[in-house]
């Protein structure tokens, strides 16, 4: 009841003395407004990049063989000495096998998760009476297809059999079986298929069919565009004679934030055991989540700078507030000593000079919010053009918070001495 | 019957133990009834008010004893003495004392508001308090939008917020002219003759105290004269 009425009165005397009101104010103005600001770009633009680069695979390390990049070396003693001859050429040795990639996965149990396994076959058609069809045909393990988020539409994927035996047995595009079978997605199971590529014929078993997503296509210009088919991993190898190995694969990891150290920690291990002796090849990781995770760190260094900032101009506000409130207490001597001689109590005096102190804080961090989202909604776009406006919530309720214990840690000692006036000190004060 | 008011051998110094010791009362004695409607009269300077405010626990006597409504108040805390000026006492001051950013009808809700009535009985009663005082057409007035009469009448009303039993005014009348200062007597002598409300009133007016029942004189913080007034019943 006596807080409304307080907070009704403070709100009176805001209006009364606007002009001293918002000069006190400024300073939480200023601070609030600039966090809210820092914060709406920040976040803007954060969850602009995170969505951008987690559309490019985030969570993913990609490991890939490299030449070495520079034949100068140093040894022991410090001299640098050229090194033989470099290969451009790859040979057998110089490949990521599938036992390292095995290996490497033990190893580092905690922070990888699973190795996506790919083997290109090239681009083949197939025909169908009159009709023919494009696909690209890769040869992948069952990661690799969960990681792809294939919505089936009959059938199913690759069981442990068709891996490990590497039959020939596919899943292909719901768009290739109407296109050039004409036939419903489950009347093509178990259809046999012949796929040409590079002049050879390949024989395959359809045993699953997935909804082919035109809304995800980048370009689309003819109808007759190359759709995925997905053989066994060990199938795809078999039909190039080789071994499993790769020139790149890429990794899916547990912490995305620590993609920069797991990344370190792979070339570390890979280097150090496999490729010691390779004078020519290396390996080399990359990842979007490590350019993520520089950017977040730099956000991060900027909110601590923002915040000192801002900590800086509520504490300079809060002397202000202070400051106007140790004037308007002067001020009103004699109004403190009426109120008590109508029976006010030190306490619900108190009270009212801290509620006034409250609101002149709230009042001046609303502002402040008010003017940081529209700076940050302005600002953002200029920035970053693809970002969208996002109104940082927890900076928002933060700020509000601050407000009201920068009101109350600033309002308490003039409040309090105003509680303690004597009454008819208080009245005879001229 | 039980005095409402009876201080005892009443003392106020100031500067104590300072070689500029000062003291204004020398152990005062007064009683008042309930229903009496007293006049303190005496020269500028002579105590009055440092009187009237220990009456009213808005100070302390140095030394001496003061029972209120039969309470001893001397060991009171700042709480309950807060309490009694709240319920039992209203005071009018020269100066009006209103509360410049509030309404008049907000000024008369004051003491209710800290009696912590709901703002609708307090609304009620102000508006009741305000037509008594004859001031219903300016309740939503600031205390700058009114006369010095307008604004000693809302104070009027103001001390009567929680019906207390006695009313202390300190000159209510020193601030307006003869005519006003009438118009504010007569609302005093309604509030003891029709509410029964115990009444102390300190006037430089001879004729306004000669109209209240009992007039005290003070002299130089003693109190050498007391004599019947007009107002009293055997009159
Ligand atoms: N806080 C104080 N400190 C020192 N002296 C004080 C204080 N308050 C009052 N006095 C002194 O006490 C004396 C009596 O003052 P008081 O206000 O009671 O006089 P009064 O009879 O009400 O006079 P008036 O008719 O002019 O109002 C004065 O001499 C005044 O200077
Ligand atoms: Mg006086």
């Amino acid at each position: 009841m006596l807080v409304l009425e307080n907070i009704l009165l403070a709100l009176n005397g805001l209006r009364a003395n606007k002009t001293r009101s918002i000069l006190t104010m400024l300073g939480i103005i200023i601070g609030i407004a600039s966090v809210i600001t820092i914060m709406t770009i920040g976040n803007s633009i954060t969850s602009s990049v995170t969505n951008q680069m987690n559309s490019m695979g985030a969570a993913n390390i990609t490991l890939g063989v490299q030449q070495k990049s520079s034949g100068v070396e140093e040894d022991a003693r410090g001299m640098s000495f050229r090194r033989g001859p470099q290969r451009d050429e790859m040979r057998d040795e110089d490949y990521i096998t599938g036992e390292m990639v095995d290996d490497l996965l033990t190893v580092m149990d905690d922070e990888l998760d699973v190795a996506l396994r790919s083997h290109d076959l090239g681009n083949g058609s197939i025909t169908d009476k009159n009709n023919k069809g494009s696909v690209n045909v890769s040869g992948v393990n069952n990661d690799f297809i969960k990681n792809e988020n294939l919505e089936m539409v009959a059938g199913r994927i690759f069981t442990g059999k068709d891996q490990k035996e590497a039959r020939k047995v596919a899943v292909v595009s719901d768009k290739l079986i109407s296109d050039v079978f004409k036939i419903d997605n489950e009347e093509a199971l178990g259809k046999q298929i012949t796929v040409v590529i590079e002049n050879q014929y390949k024989h395959y078993t359809i045993v699953g069919v997935y909804h082919y997503d035109t809304s995800k296509e980048v370009y689309s210009f003819s109808s007759d565009r190359a759709t995925n088919m997905y053989v066994p991993l060990l199938t795809a190898f078999h039909e190039h004679h080789t071994k499993e190995r790769y020139r790149d694969l890429e990794i899916t990891v547990q912490d995305t934030s620590k993609a920069d150290d797991t990344i370190k920690e792979i070339e570390r291990y890979l280097n150090g055991r496999y490729f010691r002796n390779n004078e020519s090849f290396e390996v080399v990781g990359f990842s979007m989540a490590s350019m993520i995770q520089s950017y977040t760190e730099m956000m991060g260094t900027l909110s601590i700078a923002i915040s000192v900032i801002a900590g800086i101009s509520l504490l300079v506000g809060g002397i202000g507030v202070m400051n106007i409130m140790l004037v308007s207490i002067q001020e009103r001597t004699r109004e403190i000593g009426t109120r008590k001689a109508l029976g006010a109590t030190n306490s619900s005096i108190r009270m009212q000079f801290i509620v006034e102190a409250i609101v002149l804080c709230i009042v001046g961090g609303l502002i402040g919010i008010v003017i940081g989202l529209i700076a940050g909604y302005v600002a953002t776009p200029i920035i970053d053009e693809e970002a969208t406006f996002y109104a940082p919530i927890n900076g928002i309720l933060m700020s509000v918070g601050f407000s009201v214990a920068v009101g109350v840690f600033f309002g308490y000692y003039p409040a309090n001495k105003a509680a303690k006036m004597n009454p008819i000190d208080a009245l005879r004060y001229e | 019957m039980e005095p409402i008011v009876d201080a005892r051998k009443i003392y106020k110094r100031y500067y104590i133990g300072q070689p500029n010791e000062l003291e204004i009362l020398h152990g005062v004695d007064i009683k008042v009834y309930p229903g009496e409607f007293v006049a303190i009269v005496g020269a500028s300077g002579s105590g009055k008010s440092t009187l009237m405010n220990i009456l009213g626990v808005l100070d302390k006597p140095t030394e001496g004893e003061y029972f209120l409504d039969g309470v001893d108040v001397s060991n009171s805390d700042d709480s309950e003495l807060s309490a009694i000026r709240n319920k039992k006492i209203g005071f009018v001051f020269q100066t009006y004392n209103l509360i410049s950013r509030q309404s008049a009808l907000k000024n008369v809700e004051l003491p209710m508001l800290y009696a912590g009535m709901s703002g609708r009985a307090r609304a009620r009663r102000a508006k009741e308090l305000m037509a008594m005082v004859g001031m219903e057409d300016r309740m939503d007035h600031n205390p700058d939008e009114l006369s010095g009469g307008q604004k000693q009448r809302v104070a009027i009303a103001r001390a009567m917020g929680n019906n207390p039993a006695m009313i202390l005014a300190d000159e209510p009348t020193g601030a307006l002219d003869t005519k006003t200062g009438r118009l504010v007597m007569d609302i005093f002598h309604r509030l003891n003759e029709e509410h029964g409300k115990t009444i102390i009133l300190i006037t430089h007016s001879p004729e306004l105290a000669e109209e209240t029942q009992r007039i005290l004189t003070l002299s130089d913080g003693v109190i050498i004269g007391e004599r019947e007034g007009k107002g009293h019943a055997g009159a």
